[in-house]
């Protein structure tokens, strides 16, 4: 192993490659802050520039890029509130409350080292548990799957839920509802639709996040202008703050990253499972780990809530690397991409690879690593620059946050209704938000709401349509006991509250 | 008798949850997948019973946490102004292109919510918008259609 890490390093440091991640670094930064251009987008429009390269360049290029495009998405889910891509919503929960208390230099620190430790953990993870850790991500199952599917849905209801759990639970249902629009996948059958063919795809991620957060955010900020509370709020929206974080603060996220980097590199190594699952629970974990008094503060601009979310996203992404490189499974749609891009340059990623391309396994996991280094050197002093975009005025912001909305929307699918159906969704989410039904269930389970129905789908398909596989299995059951355990507990306190 | 917002909202999505419900029923499946399982209709029906059971446990149980809102310190307004010109931007941006219902729809935005700066207003409109433009089109070849700048030869 020690050998391949030299190999690996070798490669990974001649000034060629450095510059190359560099460049793959500062450019995923600035496609991940452009509303639905997320890391999958930004690796996709790299690809045809790697095949100039030779592949273990073209993949250094690609692992620049794609972390880049991680910290891009950050950055607009901390400042603007509108997370382009499912792993950053967590960020904004309390990134964005942290930026509109005139910290948004510090909130964006804590991002940038947050990312880099879980990055840096999970590396080590990598290098060392690769893999023994892909024959256990195998052995999960349907079930296994589904149940923690509904725990990630249950976690962040009650995380989100501010003691109205049943609301949490309703927005949960929503978008579960929103996301069973379209063809079925398995038979192709168009539900709800309607006749409309615009709808037989069904709505698309992006369109419902701009709609829910970052328009409906607008639009609130607007409708609630004249709210002498809320005035007040704004000034402090031009103040960017310091980007030092002291040694309080330091300590907070010295807790919170082992355990979220664990936790998002686990989650990460599961085929499906991803950095947006690794993001909530690892923010639901956090919540449960804190005193109550850090508890309260998570939603308003809490060290913890920022950090652990950032923490996991990133280990989960170097964790998915884990099936894609040892057995040539991609865990996510980002790896699925990268996966394209090797197959492209004549390798097959599997248990082989170690043996035919030891320069190309282990000179991607050292640049991983590298780019993660590069994009902490390069990223940090730019921070006040980027956080200056919130001392733009209300008047020029709101329009610009629209602008980037519907762009977003309209570079997808050049159509009129996706536009309208945007702005429909905004209004409700506007009205929503006013009366705090929580948005971050209804995007959860909008994201995942294929992928349960799909489990759902094979595990009742496998039991004959007995619903005896939620227990059959230990995995199953002790995930399905978690879950009704947070249930019971959120139901406990909503009966004594006075 | 007052309801509250909340429940009011809740209710609102019992009749949706109903009308999902009725609607889950009506998906017209393959004649060898009626018995299965599961099929395409299964899912919805879990759903739309859920929608029905939560909204209803709202209306139901008592309001422990009550939402007020000062409807008096409500910007119905600008939020109407704002979402007619998205409309219209939405309506008009592939008839006149991205370029130009873009720049209109900023300065009207920026007009609307009580901007006057001019100079302003329109260096973050057509300005911005056609670097923007060169950043997506020019730069990251990511196509965007602009039947007027093709027209003018602009674009290809």
């Amino acid at each position: 192993m020690i050998e391949g890490i030299l190999i690996g390093l070798n490669t990974a440091l001649s000034l060629q490659n450095i510059i190359i991640v560099m460049i793959g670094c500062f450019a995923g930064t600035i496609i991940g802050m452009l509303p639905g251009l997320g890391p999958m987008t930004a690796i996709a429009l790299m690809i045809p520039i790697t095949y100039g390269f030779d592949p273990a360049s073209g993949l250094i290029l690609m692992a620049g890029v794609y972390y880049g495009a991680v910290f891009g998405g950050s950055t607009s889910s901390i400042l603007l509130n509108a997370p382009g891509v499912p792993g950053t919503v967590a960020t904004a929960f309390d990134g964005y409350p942290m930026a509109q208390q005139g910290k948004a230099g510090k909130a964006l620190a804590i991002a940038a080292y947050s990312s880099f430790a879980g990055g840096t953990i999970s590396a080590i993870f990598l290098l060392i548990a690769a893999p023994s850790l892909s024959k256990i991500s195998l052995s999960f199952r349907s079930p296994d799957y589904f149940a923690l599917m509904m725990l990630g849905l249950t976690a962040v209801s009650a995380f989100s839920s501010k003691g109205q759990f049943l609301k949490a639970m309703m927005m949960v249902v929503l978008g579960l509802m929103l996301a069973s629009i379209g063809q079925d996948s398995l038979s192709d059958i168009s539900r709800f639709t309607f006749g409309n063919m615009n709808l037989s795809d069904g709505i698309s991620f992006v369109l419902i996040v701009m709609a829910t957060f970052a328009m409906s955010e607008a639009l609130t900020i607007i409708f609630r202008g004249k709210d002498p509370n809320r005035a007040a709020k704004q000034i402090s929206l031009t103040e960017l703050g310091s980007i030092k974080v002291n040694k309080e603060e330091t300590i907070k996220m010295a807790k919170t990253i082992p355990r979220s980097s664990i936790l998002g590199f686990l989650i990460g190594v599961l085929p499906g499972a991803g950095a947006t699952i690794a993001s909530f629970l690892a923010y639901g974990m956090e919540r449960n780990y804190v005193s109550d008094e850090e508890k309260e503060k998570f939603g308003k601009g809490s060290v913890h809530g920022l950090s652990a979310p950032e923490t996991a996203n990133n280990a989960a992404c170097s964790g998915s690397f884990v099936p894609l490189l040892t057995l040539g499974i991609p865990g996510s749609g980002t790896t699925a991409v990268m996966l394209g891009a090797l197959l492209g340059f004549g390798i097959q990623p599997g248990p082989r690879l170690y043996q035919t391309n030891p320069e190309i396994f282990w000179s991607v996991i050292m640049s991983m690593y590298i780019g993660m280094v590069v994009l902490l050197i390069l990223n940090l002093p730019l921070i006040p620059y980027i956080a200056r975009i919130l001392a733009v005025p209300r008047n020029f912001l709101i329009p610009l946050i629209l602008f980037f909305s519907i762009t977003g929307i309209y570079l997808m699918s050049f159509n009129n209704f996706d536009i309208y159906l945007m702005i429909g969704i905004a209004v409700v989410a506007t009205f929503l938000r006013l009366y705090e039904f929580p948005m971050p269930p209804l995007i959860l389970a909008f994201v995942l709401g294929k992928l349960i129905e799909e489990n759902l789908r094979r595990s009742l398909l496998i039991s004959d349509g007995s619903f005896s596989f939620l227990w059959d299995r230990p995995l199953t059951l002790i995930i399905l006991l978690i879950t009704i355990g947070i249930v019971g507990w959120q139901i406990y306190r909503s009966l004594i509250r006075k | 008798m007052r309801i509250s917002p909340t429940k009011f909202i809740s209710l609102l999505f019992f009749i949706f949850s109903v009308f999902y419900l009725y609607t889950a029923h009506q998906i017209v499946v393959f004649t060898f997948d009626e018995n299965a399982p599961f099929n395409a209709r299964t899912f919805p029906i879990y759903l739309g019973w859920a929608g029905i059971l939560i909204s209803g446990l709202i209306i139901i149980l008592p309001e422990k946490i009550k939402i007020e809102v000062n409807h008096k310190h409500l910007d119905y307004k600008s939020i109407i102004y704002l979402i007619l010109i998205s409309i219209i931007y939405g309506a008009v941006i592939l008839k006149i292109g991205y370029f130009l219902s873009t720049s209109l729809f900023l300065i009207a935005s920026y007009y609307f919510l009580g901007e006057r700066r001019w100079l302003w207003m329109f260096l973050l409109s057509f300005p911005f918008v056609a670097i923007f433009m060169f950043l997506l089109h020019g730069v990251l070849n990511i196509y965007l259609r602009d039947p007027l700048l093709q027209y003018l030869g602009i674009i290809g």
